[in-house]
């Protein structure tokens, strides 16, 4: 059994241009230490599903089935055991920190609130996590303004470790920081994976990351997974003219410059197109295209496309 | 080619701290200088400084911005604002705060020309319509008419593309211009900003955090760290072959430019500390995150060197090539 799967979820919302959808049909499944990198522009929807999962988000329709069970049907209440199991890490450590607490304080709340412990097994518990996410100890004393954007962030990722979770949904986690903090954070995320033997699902706009961090890889295109493979196989063997597109605009220093692969904006989720969602911007787009949604279809083991022409790509 | 601009031992000033110290920096007509740096590093100041438009509080208590014959740094506000936007302009990270809100990007756009070009009425409006044409926004005798929040994220910033140009400026001043932006449409937006450099012959100062962008774009790079600058280059000297161990760290740490490692193969290589610790640094900046540091490194403040034609590195330990000292080579 899965650790989280997700079938058929739609999240729709009703707003002045008619329905949104934001989410429109995605199966996902994250397996035990599996990292699944969930990528897309914005808009596509990515942030709006990690929600979901914690049911932050309530979805329109579909299942989101934790060790079996399906979470949607779950009131208040009976959602906290789950929420002990499944944390967020979100992009902007400081927006999700009560400048008036202190880093204690933060770290204690969630103990306090899932009755972990009494006061001074809780001070112990928050002291042995905050060395462990590389902060020093007397961090617990201060606010949050003291701390760099990378620390702000260490101290998300000892919030989100708390509880020991099994499941941690990381939204953006790295994308506010340097790039000289960045590689601390990824590291830290990667040895807490091991250490406490997580599963992560990873949300990101950027694929160089993803593609060191995550051990499948999901690509998003307004509402929809429009292709799904193994880390190696998705850089080896894009199928989908959106990843492609996707991996050919990331400007590399190993390559030389190359025109935009894609023109065009992205259509909004409250209009999207017929057919082939990604018609109105695909290079090798068809009357078929234009018409006809294509198939999520496997075309090897474990590689999924929703492309009429993933065949024919390479 | 002509030097354009002129960069000489700026340093900005506030009552409590000096965030970018004796920068020197020259762009020629026409090309594009990238300066790359973190936040602090004092990139986006010296921006604004390049622009006059630092705020109250800052000063520029030595060093001087040369452009046309004129120091910049010790021009009236009046003469200022009559090169800025016609001879120098500038566009930022997120357009949608440089924008009226309750003014169509047309009106916007025409202002500029009333100002500097003493258009007015439907000479402004028509022109205004020809900008829009020129940065590539579809139907833009319809679009001319919206406001700014009925445009996407990349739409948005090409209408500030069109402001910027619309007077022809010699120097065009990007500041982060798609870091808001997707990956598909920053690749839009920067082919559109080299198009228009090459068409109008003007010389962009790019600035980002982006080494990708920067391998891209620029003709010439110079890094800075705590508002100094540690490592200057062509950019594929820079990438081949980084001297200075900051830049050395930043190309080690991001995962872009290691195309096959994964996480289970090994950790990425990472810079530990922040740019917080060259507060009150007397010697290097660099020094308490370097793990080539030294004791010497402590004393002074390490000169420029140039290491190698059309380079120069603020670290006397890091090559093995024969080393001048900056000044013998600027004499030639």
């Amino acid at each position: 059994m899965p650790l989280l799967s997700v079938t058929d979820l739609k999240i729709h919302y009703r707003s002045r241009d008619g329905l949104l959808r934001a989410v429109d049909g995605i199966d996902l499944v994250v397996e035990r230490g599996e990292t699944v990198g969930l990528v897309g522009e914005s808009g596509c929807g990515k942030s709006t599903l990690g929600k979901t999962v914690l049911r932050l988000v309530d979805p329109t329709a579909g299942r989101i089935e934790f060790k079996g069970e399906d979470i949607t049907v779950l009131d208040q209440r009976s959602l906290r055991g789950v929420r002990k199991s499944i944390q967020m890490i979100f992009q902007d450590p400081f927006a999700s920190l009560n400048p008036r607490q202190t880093i204690g304080e933060i770290l204690e709340a969630p103990l306090i609130v899932h009755r972990v412990g009494d006061r001074t097994g809780r001070r112990q518990i928050v002291a042995d996590i905050v060395a462990k996410v590389g902060l020093p100890a007397e961090s617990v004393s201060r606010y949050p303004h003291e701390f760099s954007g990378g620390q702000r962030q260490r101290i998300g990722i000892a919030r989100a470790l708390l509880l020991n979770p099994e499941l941690i949904v990381c939204d953006e986690p790295v994308s506010a920081l340097d790039l000289s903090i960045q590689a601390q954070i990824l590291n830290l995320l990667v040895e807490m994976k091991k250490e406490f033997g997580l599963s992560y699902l990873f949300i990101s706009h950027d694929l160089s990351v993803v593609r060191y961090f995550a051990d499948r890889v999901m690509v998003m295109y307004l509402g929809r997974i429009v292709e799904s493979a193994d880390n190696a196989t998705l850089w080896s063997d894009p199928r989908h003219p959106y990843t492609r597109a996707l991996m050919e605009a990331v400007p590399d220093p190993a390559r030389p410059r190359q025109a935009a692969p894609l023109g065009g904006d992205l259509p909004s989720p409250s209009d999207i197109p017929s057919g082939c969602r990604f018609h109105t911007r695909c290079p090798l787009a068809t009357d078929r295209c234009r018409t006809q949604e294509p198939e999520f279809r496997q075309i090897a083991p474990g590689h999924q496309v929703a492309c009429h022409f993933a065949d024919h790509i390479n | 080619m002509a030097s354009l601009l002129q960069v000489d031992n700026l340093t900005i000033r506030f009552p409590r701290a000096e965030p970018v110290r004796n920068l020197s920096f020259e762009i020629a007509e026409g090309e594009t200088l990238a300066i790359v740096g973190e936040s602090g590093s004092g990139k986006s100041l010296t921006a604004l400084a390049l622009m006059q438009l630092l705020p109250r509080a800052a000063q520029i208590p030595n060093g001087r911005i040369v452009f046309g014959g004129r120091d910049l740094a010790r021009l009236g506000q009046r003469e200022m604002r009559h090169l800025r936007g016609r001879e120098i302009a500038m566009i930022f990270q997120e357009p949608m705060t440089s924008l009226n809100p309750v003014m169509t990007i047309g009106r916007q756009i025409a202002e500029v020309l009333k100002v500097h070009e003493k258009l007015s009425g439907r000479a402004a409006r028509d022109r205004a319509i020809e900008l829009l044409k020129l940065v590539r926004i579809p139907a833009p005798e319809k679009r001319v008419d919206d406001y700014p929040h009925q445009l996407s994220g990349g739409m948005r910033q090409r209408v500030m593309i069109a402001i910027a140009v619309a007077c022809k400026p010699k120097l065009l001043i990007a500041d982060e211009p798609t870091t808001a932006l997707d990956v598909t449409i920053q690749a839009q937006v920067l082919d559109l900003l080299d198009t228009l450099r090459r068409e109008l012959q003007m010389a962009v100062v790019l600035i980002t955090h982006d080494l990708g962008v920067v391998a891209q774009w620029a003709d010439k790079v110079v890094v800075m760290y705590a508002g100094r600058k540690v490592e200057q280059a062509l950019p594929d000297d820079l990438f081949n072959d980084p001297l200075h161990p900051y830049t050395r760290g930043l190309l080690a740490a991001s995962p872009r430019l290691k195309h096959d490692f994964h996480y289970r193969d090994g950790a990425l290589t990472e810079i530990p500390g922040s740019i917080v610790s060259a507060t009150g640094e007397t010697g290097c900046p660099f020094r308490p995150r370097c793990n080539q540091a030294r004791s010497s490194c402590g004393h002074n403040v390490p000169q420029l060197i140039v290491p190698a034609a059309d380079r120069l590195v603020a670290c006397p330990f890091t090559t093995s090539i024969k080393a001048v000292p900056h000044a013998a080579a600027l004499s030639h």
